[in-house]
């Protein structure tokens, strides 16, 4: 796989508003390889957008980036910490859509409906490469046509409004590549449309990385997507990476509690008509109470009193690839050393 | 199905909406929302209408609860005194004693419970309008329906601000459930819910049918979640039923090629599984403007000449499945295999 485009290690993104703390992320530490595809799945509050905000220094106030590092080998082989920069700088507004492009959820919401779509991909090419105001169209043009709208030359002349929910999302999807980025972040970029309107969008976003090597961090909440899509996963809960493995491994030897609980609890196309599914006890707590120790431990089948409400599991490494942060595994020889 | 059995029968169901254009307002054309559209439920049974945005399954379901006034068809309801009635082209003071027995869970039970009413006063208010009971019998009932839907007592004088979105949506149950209607239209009760918490609804709505014998009209769009509650499949397209069959015989053998390519659009929850899918081409017919002939022809891979220029009825077969395509006969369409 050669050496990472971006090394995330021990994030932790706090919102502090009066009421209290917020631990949106928690300790988050992954790798994103060019040209792989790194699924981050979750519930809601599990931090899996914050994270991704937190790497492109876009988090809202009140939460704040607190720790941890997220090295990003720049295009001429410069490694910069996303962290330490500060998110005004020049330096961080190129990297934005510069060398990381990202798609938001919401569509709907993310375009302006004051602008063409086409000023707007105009908009996002010229801020990062020095081509006129002719160039700069023509390209958008040819980026309308990659990612699938028909009539290119007469749509870049329409509003958002003026568009499909599908366009819209193809839209954004060519805003995030306007600037040629090495990395697509991909936020639920899939949650409000249709089902065969997924199907064409992810079609497209394994095209356009074919194309060109690109190194996809698709955040979803969908299992479904995340197996159709993703070479390695993060599975997270309340701001935890719980486990991380390739694809294959989460699916088919999950060993965190919660991936397995998640996994059988999902309805599943392939199921038994009218058959009942397997239930994760309780619900997801709200983020002001969230649980001590282990944030799983109240609805965790295999809860060990005493331990996993007292103290906050640590990581333990079942293969080079596969982790897992649960007391189940730890390994006694590692928690003396 | 015999008579006595069947909850609801919906009969040639039209809902238009006019577009209405320049000073004079004049209708120059409408939006076919629900196009001729039949289907009937059984005592104890649940149909599920699945299809994509603007399909007409949630218009459908309005029209059926009478929250909108059908164009043109029937919509025969059999009350619990065992006659038949046709909800189409009643009153609103003719509903009212109907509303008792058909009622709706919400999509959004967020934004579905009034905030400024206790627990007990949003389940026991359709008892209130009705006037059924005294407030200690209310309370009672209240009580009785927090516990069939599992959920403590003591949230009764709670507000809903305190509940997360699953408990919330077990309230909107124990709500339509307050008065024993026959029949539920659930408009997408699951979607806005995680997926932890989406399996306990689900199975919460499969066990309450099975002790109350309860019908439900399952309106949604995420076949996964369909396959968990129905017994039988109703798929719309641009306003019309294409095809019904039963749950299992649809997911397996598909005989329309839009439902051929829903089935094969769901992502499986199995990486080893990676469907060579069919993607459509295009975008669901506007409504507005639907193709002549079969509205799903300029996306379909099997079209023919014959689909450009006439609409296939809905044919019914004798298995219980109804397909409405030219070519169903032919076609050899694969579906999901578990």
């Amino acid at each position: 796989m050669g050496e990472p485009i971006l090394s995330v290690r021990d994030l932790e993104t706090f919102f502090r508003p009066d009421e209290g703390i917020v631990r949106a992320v928690d300790g988050a530490s992954f790798d994103l390889y060019p040209g792989r595809t790194l699924g981050i799945v979750g519930e809601s509050g599990c931090g899996k957008s914050v994270t991704a905000r937190s790497i492109l220094r876009i988090v809202d106030h009140p939460g704040k980036v607190e720790r941890g590092e997220a090295l990003l080998r720049r295009g001429d082989g410069r490694i910069v910490d996303l962290v330490a920069i500060d998110a005004k700088s020049a330096e961080m507004r190129d990297i934005r859509g510069g060398e990381i492009g990202y798609v938001f959820q919401e569509p709907m919401s993310s375009l302006s409906s004051f602008h063409t779509i086409g000023n707007q991909v105009v908009e996002a090419i010229r801020l990062h490469r020095a081509v006129s105001a002719k160039e700069a169209r023509d390209r958008a043009i040819e980026l309308l046509q990659l990612v699938g709208i028909p009539r290119p030359e007469q749509r870049v002349d329409s509003y958002s409004f003026e568009l499909s929910g599908g366009l819209r999302q193809r839209v954004m999807i060519a805003l995030a590549l306007a600037a040629e980025p090495r990395i697509l972040i991909a936020d639920e970029p899939t949650t409000a449309l249709d089902v065969t309107t997924q199907a064409q969008i992810l079609e497209l976003i394994r095209k356009i990385q074919a194309d060109r090597n690109l190194a996809v961090i698709l955040i979803t909440h969908d299992m479904g997507v995340i197996a159709e899509m993703a070479d390695s996963v993060s599975v997270m809960y309340l701001g935890k990476v719980v486990e991380s493995g390739p694809v294959d491994t989460i699916f088919h030897a999950p060993r965190h509690p919660y991936t397995q609980a998640l996994l059988r609890s999902i309805p599943s196309v392939l199921a038994e008509p009218r058959s009942r599914l397997t239930t994760i006890a309780g619900s997801i707590p709200h983020p002001y109470a969230r649980p001590p120790g282990c944030p799983f431990h109240p609805r965790c089948q295999n809860f060990m009193p005493g331990t996993c409400d007292r103290s906050a599991p640590p990581v333990t490494r079942l293969d080079p690839e596969h982790e897992v942060r649960c007391f189940l595994y730890e390994a006694p020889a590692e928690a003396v050393a | 199905m015999t008579t006595e059995q069947i909850v609801l029968s919906v009969e040639g169901l039209k809902k238009y909406f006019p577009i209405r254009r320049g000073l004079l307002r004049r209708v120059v054309g409408n939006v076919k929302a629900v196009d001729d559209v039949s289907f009937k439920i059984a005592r104890g049974e649940t149909l599920s209408l699945v299809g994509e945005s603007g399909c007409g399954k949630t218009t459908t379901s309005r029209c059926i609860l009478r929250a909108i006034r059908p164009t043109a068809g029937a919509i025969q309801f059999r009350t619990d005194e065992s006659r038949n009635v046709n909800v189409a082209d009643m009153t609103r003071t003719e509903l009212r004693p109907l509303r008792r027995q058909m009622q709706m869970i919400f999509q959004d039970p967020y934004s579905s419970l009034n905030p400024r009413m206790t627990i007990a006063d949003i389940i026991g208010e359709p008892l209130l309008v009705n006037g059924m009971g005294d407030l200690t019998a209310r309370r009672l009932r209240v009580a009785e329906l927090l516990d069939v839907v599992q959920l403590p007592l003591a949230y009764m004088n709670r507000f809903p601000h305190a509940f997360s979105g699953g408990q919330r949506q077990r309230i909107g149950i124990a709500r339509a459930l307050a008065l024993n209607p026959a029949l539920i239209v659930a408009d997408e009760p699951v979607s806005a819910l995680d997926v932890s918490v989406q399996a306990q609804i689900i199975n919460l709505m499969l066990d309450l049918q099975d002790r109350l014998g309860l019908s439900y009209l399952f309106v949604a769009h995420d076949l996964s979640v369909v396959k968990h509650v129905s017994h039988r499949v109703a798929v719309m397209y641009v306003g019309r039923i294409v095809e019904v069959a039963p749950t299992a015989a649809l997911f397996r053998s598909p005989k329309h090629p839009y439902t051929e390519a829903l089935l094969s659009a769901v992502p499986v929850p199995d990486p080893r599984q990676r469907a060579r899918r069919i993607v459509l081409e295009g975008e669901v017919a506007d409504p507005a403007r639907p193709p002549p002939g079969c509205a799903f022809h300029p996306r379909c891979r099997y079209a023919i000449e014959r689909c450009r220029v006439e609409a296939p009825p809905l044919v019914e077969s004798e298995d219980g499945r109804a397909v409405a395509c030219h070519r169903a006969e032919e076609l050899d369409l694969s579906g999901v295999v578990g």
